[in-house]
């Protein structure tokens, strides 16, 4: 199991040489990864539906209780076989869709790598590593909406889905510790059977918000949904995965997951619903707006977001079953429609569905998929699509809470996504064929693979219900909902209500989708209107911190050493002084007993050099004194028994010097410039700084506020290290992550060394 | 880098260079016991190329070098990360958990390899890497 969440990131080590292997064919190859796990996880589907859960645990930091820990229930599971599933069409599409890019290595590093933190997302059973999973997405996300990297809106929608999406998950960390310190534990299947201790406490309300804040970022619900649709800055298989099939989802598993020990309360039943309801309506309506085909889809995904949000939040089992049902029809539809748009886009040349039309010739498979797909999202029988809406239709009629504010929400959603559906389904394909930016052609084979699969998944599950039922949603519904009582999906429900509403939202959506082009030119008014949304708040924010970081740059980072170094002292007069004259009785008992002559010998060596360093007019000769004081500082290592650190610091002195001399004759002629009076304020700061710190020295070795830890060392370092060098066995096995974390820092410092120098921003641009 | 090399250096470098080299390693290797370690050696094998790169130039240290210093300081991350996961692949213990495995050397005998050292030559490879990557940055914008 490990290794199956890990396979990813492994893989996306191994793409550059790959790459070079393989070159454009790598993509058949990757996509092995991704077949391979979608198997490795169907495989569990029986014993999964058989009411089985798979926990596997590693220890990660024991002693903070964090594990890295697995479980595969039902709706773990189904979300593992969306992502490898969709997964390996993704990575088809996207070597045929990015053909000869440049940067495509890039591309499916990330791919992979964002892969296998979703599958950590969903299979953690622990809520640390869980978060760990969710940062990784946001951030493996932020490099693939940015992929275009050259592009300034590119570059901003990335930003904009990271500051929301990271923003969002500050507040969902603190959420996750209050819970594991109410619950006494980090993991999620104890959690789960916790549930009372959770909402008894006192800490619920602020506990279900700090999360519900980290869910709805992620999830884009309204207010904080602008940043999706910016998203579509990223190239269309990224769409396709991140924004309609995966990562938008990680907030409504979190909601789903958390159902046993968070819902059930007033609160979850309103607000949810609330904001759920209010999102997938403006979704569906901002998506009746738009033109651009991939902005249609990006919003009617908000729709589903805030479908899922709203179900989940209604909770009765009935509306868990329909979350669970939309949400896989959801998946297979809207990752089929995503690369069907990429593919037109590929083809034709443009993204606008108004200057498409008559396709259905040339492209006659992608016809198939997009119309199969988007039929599933209009809700049409017999498709996938129209089961789920049946069921959200009961769902709603069946609500307890808000049951009015929804059904009028969710049936005008309904309406517009017939509208929709047609739009999509029939604008590019039939009429009468219009002019576009480049020849249209099928897309190959790797490019219609992945849409025409799905979509005939979406059909097959709407014509045999009960393979899915019985594969993967009855068990996903007993882990959200804790039972399952067989609800048996089916296309006939009988002359009932929904099946009226159906009927309704149908004919209303016909005659919304003969009116699109005229209603919408009505609805432009509007744009002025939004331009004061919740996404002008964003940039307002973002412009503030903007001007506050140059304000403090100017003050504090002026450009001149010699004011930085002022800088720093001073603060640290002022912190250090006011502790060490506050807190503590400062000493200044001077005790020459036990001095040694060579000890004398090489503090006045010190000393003078460091006088010469500052006095001198030769600039050899300041490095030449500095040089000094290193190597009298080693000295004095050697002299108290501690060689490593001598040998370290004559070894820095000699490369420090070095390179000094590299650059050396690079700098300008030695000039007086100072006056007197900043040397003499530059002459006071020193001297205090050197008293302070020789007062502070004093009255530390006099000081014990804890029993020193260097014992610890001096005891273990055989018997547990097998060192007996301890400096040394402190740097690789008792502080080995502290010495991991140092050698990154020196890697960065030698990166941008060599950005600051040989990197040119033009040469770059071919 | 300067106009005219000196006799002395440039014979002197090309000793030295194997015998700072082979200096390194021998204080990467008995680091865990006695002074040195991956730090230390790092250093030892970046002073050992850089004298090079004075005596000759920074196409000369280059090549001796063998491999692109950029190269080095990534794979050095890399293998000094690996490291720390030996245990929790092998054994399923906490991430930087050390390892030690007894291996017999035909001439030398029973030897003890284990993760720390494995990390420690990962820190070696950084270190190497990156003062190389700058000192040579440096020098090839002088020249």
């Amino acid at each position: 199991m490990l290794l199956a969440v890990l396979s990813g990131f492994l893989l996306a080590a191994a793409v550059p040489w790959l790459y070079k292997l393989l070159q454009g064919r790598i993509n058949w190859a990757l996509a092995l990864l991704p077949a391979g796990l979608t198997v490795y996880f169907a495989s569990f589907m029986p014993e999964i539906a058989a009411g089985d859960q798979v926990l596997v645990s590693y220890n990660w930091i024991p002693s903070l209780d964090i594990q890295l820990s697995f479980l595969l229930d039902g709706l773990s599971l189904m979300f593992a076989l969306l992502i490898s599933g969709i997964g390996t069409f993704i990575l088809l599409y996207a070597g045929s869709y990015l053909h000869g890019d440049r940067d495509l290595p890039k591309f499916y590093i990330f791919i992979l790598a964002f892969m296998a933190s979703m599958l950590g997302l969903v299979l953690s059973n622990n809520l640390i590593s869980l978060f760990v999973f969710w940062e990784l997405t946001s951030i493996t996300s932020y490099m693939l909406i940015g992929y275009h990297h050259e592009q300034l809106k590119s570059r901003k929608s990335a930003l904009q889905g990271l500051l929301v999406t990271v923003g969002g998950g500050m507040a969902l960390m603190a959420g996750l510790i209050l819970m594991g310190s109410v619950a006494g534990t980090y993991e999620i299947s104890e959690i789960l059977n916790n549930g009372d201790v959770i909402r008894d406490s006192g800490l619920y309300t602020g506990i279900l918000i700090l999360i519900l804040i980290g869910t709805f970022s992620k999830s884009a619900q309204v207010p904080l949904h602008f940043w999706l649709p910016n998203a579509m800055a990223a190239p269309t298989p990224v769409s396709a995965y991140l924004h309609s099939a995966t990562m938008v989802k990680a907030g409504v598993y979190l909601l789903a997951r958390l159902n046993p020990s968070l819902g059930e309360t007033e609160l979850w039943h309103t607000i949810l619903p609330l904001f759920g309801a209010l999102t997938m309506f403006t979704g569906m309506f901002l998506a009746y707006r738009s033109t651009e085909i991939k902005k249609i889809l990006a919003y009617t995904t908000l729709m589903a977001l805030g479908t899922l949000t709203m179900l989940i939040g209604i909770g009765t089992e009935l509306a868990i079953g329909a979350a669970m049902t939309f949400l896989l029809a959801h998946a297979l539809y809207k990752a089929s429609l995503f690369l069907v748009a990429g593919s037109l886009d590929h083809s034709t040349g443009t993204k606008d569905i108004t200057k498409m039309g008559g396709l259905a010739r040339i492209m006659p498979i992608t016809t198939y998929a997009a119309i199969l797909a988007a039929l599933s999202m209009a809700g049409i029988a017999p498709l996938f699509g129209f089961i789920a809406k049946e069921m959200l239709f009961e769902a709603v009629l069946e609500s307890n809470y808000l049951t009015s504010f929804l059904l009028v929400l969710t049936v005008a959603t309904a309406m517009l996504g017939v509208a929709i559906g047609g739009v999509i389904a029939l604008r590019p394909f039939f009429g009468a064929r219009k002019e576009t930016p480049s020849k249209p052609h099928e897309a190959p084979f790797a490019m219609w693979i992945g849409p025409a699969t799905l979509a005939t998944l979406g059909l097959l599950c709407g014509l045999l219900p009960f393979l899915p039922e019985r594969g993967i949603l009855s068990a996903a519904v007993t882990s959200v909902y804790g039972e399952y009582e067989s609800f048996y999906l089916t296309l006939w429900h009988g002359f009932n209500l929904p099946l009226m509403l159906s009927i309704a939202s149908i004919a209303v959506g016909v005659l919304l989708f003969f009116g699109w082009d005229a209603i919408r030119a009505r609805l432009l008014w509007l744009d002025k209107v939004f331009a004061y949304g919740p996404e002008r708040g964003y940039e307002k924010a973002l412009d503030g911190m903007n001007w506050t970081a140059q304000w403090q740059t100017r003050v504090l980072q002026n450009g001149y050493l010699r004011y930085y170094l002022l800088t720093i002292l001073a603060t640290l007069i002022g912190l250090v002084g006011y502790t060490l004259f506050t807190g503590y009785e400062p000493r200044l008992l001077f005790d020459f007993v036990g001095v040694q002559f060579i000890e004398a010998v090489i503090a006045i060596l010190i000393v003078l050099a460091a006088v010469v360093a500052a006095t001198t007019h030769s600039r050899l000769g300041a490095v030449v004194s500095v040089g000094v004081v290193g190597f009298g500082v080693a000295l004095v290592y050697v002299l108290f028994s501690a060689p490593d650190l001598g040998i370290t610091q004559v070894l820095v002195e000699t490369l420090t010097v070095l390179l000094l001399v590299l650059v050396l004759f690079r700098l300008p002629e030695f000039l007086d410039l100072s006056s007197t009076a900043a040397r003499m304020r530059d002459a006071v700061v020193a001297v205090a700084v050197g008293s302070l710190f020789t007062l502070l020295l004093l009255t530390a070795t006099e000081l014990q506020l804890h029993d020193p830890i260097s014992q610890f060392f001096v005891e273990n370092s055989e018997p547990e290290g097998h060192g007996r060098n301890i400096v040394n066995v402190i740097l690789v096995d008792f502080r080995a992550l502290d010495t991991l974390g140092e050698i990154f820092v020196l890697a960065l410092a030698a990166i941008g060394v060599y950005a600051m120098i040989k990197f040119r921003a033009e040469e770059y641009k071919k | 880098m300067t106009s005219m090399p000196s006799l002395i250096l440039s014979t002197a470098a090309r000793v030295l260079l194997p015998l700072l080299v082979l200096f390194s390693i021998f204080l990467l290797l008995r680091g865990h016991d006695l002074p040195g370690g991956g730090f230390i050696g790092g250093l030892v094998g970046a002073s050992g190329y850089t004298l090079y790169l004075f005596a000759f130039d920074s196409s000369a240290a280059r090549a001796a070098l063998r491999m692109d210093p950029r190269t080095m300081v990534g794979l050095g991350l890399v293998i000094a990360t690996l490291s720390g996961v030996i245990g929790t692949f092998v054994r399923g213990e906490p991430f930087f958990t050390s390892q030690w495995w007894e291996v017999y050397v035909p001439i030398f005998g029973e030897m003890k390899l284990s993760s720390p050292l494995i990390f420690d030559l990962g820190v070696y490879m950084v270190v190497l890497g990156s003062v190389m990557t700058i000192v040579l940055t440096l020098a090839e914008a002088e020249e």
